[in-house]
């Protein structure tokens, strides 16, 4: 089902549904007739979608409504080629889809000292961050007034409701070093598909973390997934130069980059 | 462009004419990805970014001339430009920007 809605400019529609953290897709006619036509398209439900605006051909509208919601699903933005109507393997039209994704997920398990610098450069890099501790002394608005969330609860509890929504480029960073949270908090990690898991802690305490999780149940696979000590080898001591070891090796665990300083490398700086 | 949309939606409050450029595909080594964007006021305010700062003055004048004619076009930067002097990417690459009014 697609679904029209009136109503509004264009732009102030996009920042409407943007400031509601909606995805949504623009598609624009860069060249070739009807240039500057716009299409905005975001889902309503799994199977149907919203449609606002043309780019002045309803063959045309029809294929790149479908083409912008699967760009949208992969997070993707680039120009595609289209005939007049729409057709596949010509090139009269060209339309450039911008996907406007959801931001990445960040959660912060232990809302302390370092956590408050962690929630500052990680909205710095765009995330959406959740701040959890089942303190709630601790986990307040107050002490992290710029994170999206702060809720009070058990990490895993947490995870057990939105877990099943963490992505590939999503984070979890643990920094309770508390056995008692740390444990079930990894454990529920694990079963997501989140592509960062980093956990604090000296190395006493990793290696006496290990052993907790093994007796847990947590195989050797899964315990490669983890990022522990966390964070990457710059010498950080203060909370805010520990944030941006950890900011760090989340981008170049995600670029799949070797962290090292391109004056000792060779080869492309971007891919 | 998401980066830039408080900026639109102020200027455009304020009832000044804006021009947008949108990085739409790059060819080779580039700094910003598609859909970086910048925009231009109509008395020469910028806000955001489409390079590393080796186009953004050029953008400028094309973002003036579109708003003065009203023309939405695409642009290209590269390297190998005829002329040796002429603006470009310092990385070597290519990016193709769409530049229009935000009149929509």
């Amino acid at each position: 089902m697609v679904a029209t809605s009136p109503g509004g400019s264009l732009f102030d529609r996009l920042a409407t549904l943007l400031e509601d953290e909606v995805p949504v897709a623009l598609a624009t006619v860069v060249e070739g007739p009807g240039i500057g036509g716009k299409l905005l398209v975001h889902r309503t439900d799994e199977a149907g979608s919203s449609v606002q605006g043309t780019l002045g051909d309803e063959g045309l509208d029809r294929v790149v409504v479908r083409d912008a919601l699967g760009e949208l699903a992969a997070g993707r933005s680039g120009v595609r080629n289209y005939g007049e109507h729409g057709e596949a393997r010509e090139d009269a039209v060209r339309v450039f889809i911008e996907s406007f994704a959801a931001p990445p997920q960040m959660l912060v398990f232990g809302a302390v000292d370092f956590t408050g610098a962690l929630v500052r450069v990680a909205k710095v890099l765009g995330y959406r961050v959740t701040v959890c501790d089942a303190r709630e002394v601790f986990a307040t608005n107050q002490r992290f007034p710029l994170a999206d969330d702060v809720v009070v609860d058990w990490p895993h509890r947490l995870l057990d409701e939105i877990g099943p929504e963490l992505r590939r480029r999503d984070a979890v960073c643990v920094l309770t070093h508390d056995p008692k949270f740390d444990v079930p908090a990894i454990v529920s990690a694990l079963r997501t598909r989140v592509g960062y898991i980093g956990v604090m802690g000296s190395r006493r305490t990793h290696t006496d973390r290990v052993d907790r999780l093994r007796e847990a149940g947590v195989s050797d696979v899964e315990l490669a997934r983890l990022r522990s000590p966390v964070g990457l080898d710059i010498g950080a001591r203060t909370p805010e130069e520990t944030a941006v070891s950890i900011v760090s090796e989340i981008i170049a665990l995600r670029t799949g980059r070797s962290a090292q300083a391109l004056s000792a490398t060779d080869g492309p700086i971007h891919d | 462009m998401r980066e830039i949309l408080g900026d639109l939606a102020r200027w455009r409050g304020d009832g000044r004419r804006v021009a947008v450029a949108r990085v739409v595909d790059l060819e080779g080594s580039g700094p910003r990805l598609p859909g970086a964007a910048m925009a231009v006021a109509e008395d020469g305010e910028v806000a955001g970014s489409v390079s590393g700062g080796c186009v953004e003055g050029a953008v400028v004048s094309e973002a003036l001339e579109v708003l003065a004619t009203g023309d939405r076009r695409l642009v290209s930067f590269g390297y190998s430009d005829d002329e040796a002097f002429a603006v470009g990417l310092t990385c070597g690459g290519t990016i193709h920007l769409f530049v229009e009014p935000l009149d929509w």
